[in-house]
């Protein structure tokens, strides 16, 4: 449809006041206490004030759909609502813009009842219409939305059908085990706003970072306020939001939320310790030990939330390759491929030194893939055998390797055992873990090298080339469910590691992975679900394709002002009730 | 500057390099030997006093407990006294990467420890990493003054002798070099290089490149040397009896070059050093395990470090003693020149 521009703005503006009119009249009418509030629990905070808060890079977007980074997300998630919620601190699900639901008996359909009476930050009204909206742009192929995968189960879209203007139905292909986890974090957006950019094929360009402030709404506690480039980007209180403390007074407390471009760690912590930021979030150890040291007058409130969802682990590369490309490789994939090897590996690993030196003791060793943060699906039974350099070199023995005069390690052919493991050289952690294990291994006779490589190149090599031989990476999971983890364990998976793509599953223990993995997405009852995953883990650790090491703690701290401050160890850590998070106007207050 | 403070100078100069020379005899530890119970431990300290406070004629330390509730917090454990103790059978090593030994000059009798410089955060013992270290660095100033000063005092002497589009192309392309940002001229090449390359193999190749880049200064203070020296009247005379161009070079004009390219070697040497401090510092120098000047000092990167482990500078402060006797033998050198010339 071809409007002249200047007539299409007008009529715009005209229908714009038209409802800023209606709304002034609502308000002042009775029936505007008929909005279906939320109520949250929480210390009754002060209304005003803004927190400052430092981020490591820039958000690359401000659209939902488009956002992959963690610093999008970030901010984005203080601009938006879901339909249900992931509470960061229960890890339980809890009503958000759905104030009920459903489930089938099957387990295929969900009916959501949404809050009535809403409106987004601009004044308009929400209903079922922004939500099938919204679904359908996640769904949408062209739009590459990286929710798509989310919402596709056994490879069919999730229909979403409007019941009336408050209630809409989910249909499923097949029961899905998280069940309403799968409504985390899908922003319901303003259809009165991006249906037309949408339906003009110009969505991927709308809600960047250069979009004026008055053309977003979101359904969040605040509205975009200003962004100055690498400078800050600033966030206002969405005076329409529904969430009210218990005592009834509007949230959020805060007048503004205010994102600080800080690039670097150490230039976080020197300006938290100055008092410029408030929150501080993505610690590492050493800076959280010095900040904790701070005399305590200065007022911090320093925490250590345990072992979160991160875990580092190494990986030998097992893929398939052409041996006329890959000569050196080749060779060395015997060893990789030998379970005897990957087991006197693991062994030989200190992890428990690891803790204690790369982070100061913050970090918990593991030898499975579920953290110990993850308290809901860790198999507690799995082994944690002792390091033992003797035990390794008995286990390598029996499998034919052998020691030269010098020491060196010699595979079964007589080779020399020699390997080179990368590591992403912006995370000083991982270069620490990768010396630590460079000095277990030689004494196993084994010669490693350390590379330290820019991350985008290591992750191409991991993924893309398959040019490397060990590597030494992380995995940190946003939810405590498994299923987001499908990728990695199936052995078809994109990100199966150590092997990604396969055709047909390389070895009948990656079979029973397949198998284990699929069962559980479609099975409802937890227990039965846990007894697969349990399973899961059982399997990997007797495996070993990844050999795990460590999951470092989550380490956040907040000026003792900052009330409510009640971090989780879920992204976002400390800013998950930035809507209940309140200055105290009397200054420092009491850290419990 | 007195002849007896240069000839102090000197010595001071050859003795750092005789200890360089052999770090696995002066260093109590081997660089890489990490003691995961001690990491950040501070400086051990040397006692005259014992707990009765009876004072002995022989020094002795105490051993480290690590403190219970804070990381990286130590406390001396007053029930053991461990004699320092010289001329030792130790960790082996090896001398000029040739013959084995494992005389150390300076040890404690496990389990105390002797950490001079204190301990790195896998527990390594700087003082150790500091010798070792400095057989990088100063290899690394040394290989690259090399390599400048052959390939400058080549090119100078030939564009000073024979003069003419020689001459005028050398020394617009000494211009060029001079002109050339080098520390982005060295990120390009490390960029090119496979990233899987050696660690120690492509620092080599970095040093070469250093020093090849660095020709200009040297071959313009030779060819001026050339300018004057091709006019003296020994050398007119050797001309006129029909000596060659390279009888001439060789024995009449490069050793008047002497004196220059030894003062410019003092000058450069401790100039590439810092080169190897700051390509290691970016992280562009030598891997992990092996130590270097640069990769100690990179450790202070962090603000953790810098605001906790004062040890940590100790680094920086050898090598401002190293740059000192440097700087102090070009001058010194020089001096000696001028005397001679005079």
């Amino acid at each position: 449809m071809n409007t002249p521009v200047g007539r299409g703005k007008l009529g715009k503006a005209v229908a714009r006041s038209a409802i800023a009119i209606a709304f002034a009249c609502l308000a002042l009418t009775p029936n505007a206490a008929s909005q279906d509030y939320a109520t949250m629990a929480g210390e009754a905070g002060q209304s005003g004030g803004n927190l400052i808060l430092a981020l490591r890079s820039e958000p690359k977007t401000l659209n939902p759909v488009l956002s992959i980074d963690a610093t999008s997300r970030e901010v984005i998630g203080a601009m938006q609502a879901d339909l249900i919620h992931i509470n960061r601190e229960s890890q339980r699900v809890e009503p958000a813009l759905a104030k009920s639901w459903t489930i089938s008996r099957d387990g295929k359909v969900y009916v959501l009842h949404l809050r009535q009476g809403l409106r987004f930050s601009d004044g308009a009204p929400f209903t079922a219409d922004d939500v099938v909206f919204s679904f359908g742009l996640y769904l949408d192929e062209k739009l590459h939305s990286p929710q798509r995968d989310l919402l596709m189960i056994d490879d069919k879209p999730i229909v979403v059908k409007k019941l009336s203007a408050y209630t809409v139905e989910f249909d499923l292909s097949k029961p899905y085990g998280p069940g309403e986890r799968l409504f985390d974090g899908l922003a319901i957006l303003p259809k009165h706003l991006l249906e037309q950019p949408y339906r003009e094929g110009k969505f991927a360009q709308t809600w960047n970072t250069t979009t004026p402030a008055a053309t977003l709404a979101g359904l969040g506690p605040f509205v975009l306020k200003s962004y100055e480039p690498g400078q800050q980007l600033v966030l206002q209180r969405n005076p329409n939001y529904w969430k009210r403390d218990e005592r009834g007074n509007s949230l959020p407390y805060l007048n503004q939320l205010v994102f600080v471009f800080v690039p670097n760690e150490d230039a976080q912590v020197i300006k938290f310790q100055a008092g410029q930021t408030n929150v501080i979030e993505r610690l590492n150890a050493d800076n959280f030990s010095l900040l904790l040291k701070e005399p305590k007058n200065k007022g911090l409130c320093m925490r250590d939330l345990g072992p979160g969802l991160e875990i580092q682990f190494l990986l030998f590369n097992q893929n398939e390759l052409d041996p006329n490309k890959f000569h050196d490789l080749n060779p060395k994939q015997l060893w990789f491929r030998d379970l005897s090897f990957r087991r006197a590996v693991s062994l030989a690993l200190d992890r428990k030194g690891m803790a204690r030196l790369v982070y100061a003791g913050r970090a918990t060793p593991i030898w499975g893939n579920v953290s110990p943060g993850n308290k809901l699906w860790l198999n507690a039974s799995l082994p944690h055998p002792e390091r033992s350099i003797e035990e390794s070199r008995k286990l390598l023995q029996s499998a034919d390797y052998s020691w030269d005069a010098s020491g060196a390690l010699l595979d079964p052919r007589k080779h020399p055992v020699a390997f080179t493991i990368i590591v992403s050289s912006s995370n000083a952690q991982r270069s620490k873990l990768a010396a630590l294990a460079q000095d277990d291994l030689k004494q196993l006779g084994m010669n490693v090298q350390v590379v330290p490589m820019e991350f985008r190149a290591l992750v191409d090599r991991v993924l893309n080339t398959k040019d490397y031989e060990a590597v030494l990476m992380n995995l940190v999971n946003g939810d405590a469910d498994p299923t987001p983890e499908m990728n990695l364990w199936l052995s078809s998976g994109e990100t199966h590691l150590w092997n990604p793509g396969e055709t047909k599953p390389a070895t009948p223990w990656e079979a029973e992975l397949d198998h284990l993995m699929e069962s559980q997405m479609t099975t409802n009852n937890f227990a039965d679900r846990k007894r697969l995953y349990d399973r899961v883990q059982q399997v990997v650790a007797q495996n070993l394709p990844l050999i795990f090491l460590v999951s470092p703690n989550i380490l956040v701290g907040a000026q003792s002002s900052v009330g409510n401050f009640r971090p989780g160890i879920l992204e976002p850590y400390a800013l998950w009730n930035v809507e209940q998070l309140f200055i105290r106007p009397s200054g420092a207050g009491q850290c419990p | 500057m007195t002849a007896s403070w240069r000839k102090f100078v000197l010595l001071v100069l050859l003795g750092a390099h005789l200890i360089v020379a052999f770090p696995g005899f002066f260093a109590p530890y081997d660089f890489s030997q990490q003691h995961r119970d001690f990491p950040y431990a501070p400086p051990t300290r040397i006692h005259f006093l014992d707990s009765s406070g009876k004072f002995h004629l022989w020094p002795f330390v105490r051993p480290l407990r690590p403190s219970e509730d804070e990381h990286t917090a130590y406390l001396e454990d007053f029930t053991h006294e461990y004699p320092l103790r010289l001329f030792v059978a130790g960790t082996p090593y090896t001398v000029c990467g040739a013959w084995k030994a494992r005389l150390h000059l300076l040890a404690v009798d496990a389990p105390g420890q002797l950490f001079l410089f204190g301990t790195d955060e896998f527990g390594r013992d700087e003082f150790s990493r500091l010798l070792y270290g400095a057989r990088i660095s100063l290899l690394a100033g040394i290989l690259a003054a090399a390599a400048a000063i052959s390939v400058g005092a080549t090119l100078g002497l030939l564009s000073g002798f024979y003069g003419g589009w020689l001459d005028a192309s050398v020394m617009r392309l000494a211009e060029l070099f001079l002109a050339l940002p080098w520390l982005y001229l060295l990120f390009a090449v490390r960029a090119i290089l496979p990233l899987d390359i050696k660690t120690t193999d492509a620092f080599l190749l970095l040093v070469a490149v250093v020093g090849l880049v660095g020709w200009a200064r040297p071959a313009r203070l030779v060819r001026g040397v050339v300018l004057g020296a091709k006019e003296r009247n020994f050398v007119q005379a050797a001309k006129a009896m029909g000596a060659s161009d390279a009888h001439l070079l060789r024995r009449h004009i490069l050793p008047e070059t002497y004196g220059v390219l030894l003062t410019t070697a003092a000058l450069l040497v401790p100039q590439f050093i810092l080169v190897e401090v700051t390509l290691s510092f970016l992280g562009l120098g030598v891997g992990e395990p092996i130590p270097s000047w640069g990769n100690l000092l990179a450790e202070l990167q962090h603000y953790a470090v810098l605001s906790s482990y004062w040890w940590m500078y100790l680094p920086a402060l050898a090598l401002v003693f190293l740059f000192l006797a440097y700087h102090s033998a070009s001058s010194a050198l020089q001096e000696k020149l001028s005397e001679a010339h005079a």
